[in-house]
């Protein structure tokens, strides 16, 4: 069973690989739980769009930032 | 915040009359802003993207819009900046534990109880609709100031992988860190831009949760 601490960072990692099948399992058994864990992907998520929009503003003249 | 000058551009004449000196100024501007936040280092900063305007304006290339040049120079920009951070990890240690990244990490260890589950009052918070903070300027304000907030280091490869969108294998090859540094310094960064924000934004009253 994975730990809070853990979640935290499988949850960073699948932003930068694909998690396995069994990794994916374990994650999604502990977030149908964990309404904070919950939160922190969504937050992950949400940095991850940040970044993105970000950089489209400075590269377009038409930034809507 | 639409400004509509690219359409402009496209319906002028070769001559670009959007290419004036304030144009150009405001691209600089920008790009400045953006190489300091990259190398921390503002003499070095305007170096690069001194070069990078050059070299955009030098090449001739007809560019359809304000925005098509500000695109081509960003580019440009990119991979002088790589090239700096490039040069910069031969002589420094990125995988040495500064004592602010040893900071960050002690504090967010505060976050967890024996068991390692979330201290409820530490537990992340559900931030809601978040496009509405991305269309407010105040928010991205303190975006940059949470960015500036991290360790040099662990900004420098937070950076790398998601503006200038390196693969994490490439970061670690550039920076020549193990894939498992990688993830950890990532995780950091992740961390305390979620913190930073979470206390800045999030909960300072912009947002109910």
């Amino acid at each position: 069973m994975l730990s809070c601490k853990d979640v935290t960072h499988k949850l960073s990692e699948s932003l930068d690989r694909e998690l396995t099948l069994a990794e994916r399992l374990q994650l999604e058994m502990h977030l149908a739980m964990c309404q904070g864990c919950r939160n922190f992907k969504k937050q992950m998520g949400f940095l991850r769009l940040a970044c993105r929009r970000y950089m489209a503003g400075k590269t377009s003249s038409d930034s809507d930032t | 915040m639409l400004r509509g000058n690219e359409r402009v551009g496209k319906m002028s004449d070769p001559q670009l009359p959007w290419m004036n000196d304030e144009a150009v100024e405001a691209i600089r501007r920008d790009m400045i802003k953006f190489a300091r936040l990259q190398l921390r280092d503002a003499a070095m900063a305007e170096d690069v993207v001194q070069e990078a305007l050059v070299a955009a304006l030098a090449n001739g290339q007809d560019f359809a819009g304000r925005s098509a040049l500000k695109t081509w120079v960003f580019a440009i920009l990119r991979n002088k900046i790589v090239d700096h951070i490039r040069q910069q990890s031969r002589t420094t240690n990125i995988s040495a534990l500064a004592p602010d990244e040893e900071s960050l990490d002690q504090s967010f260890e505060t976050l967890f109880k024996g068991n390692d589950h979330w201290r409820p009052e530490d537990r992340p918070t559900n931030w809601g609709d978040p496009e509405e903070a991305l269309r407010q300027q105040r928010f991205w304000d303190v975006f940059d100031a949470c960015l500036n907030h991290l360790p040099e280091n662990t900004a420098r490869v937070f950076m790398m992988r998601e503006f200038l969108e390196f693969e994490t294998a490439e970061v670690c090859r550039e920076l020549r860190i193990t894939v498992s540094n990688c993830n950890v310094i990532l995780h950091r960064a992740r961390n305390g831009l979620r913190r930073c924000l979470e206390k800045n934004w999030f909960l300072g009253g912009e947002q109910a949760c």
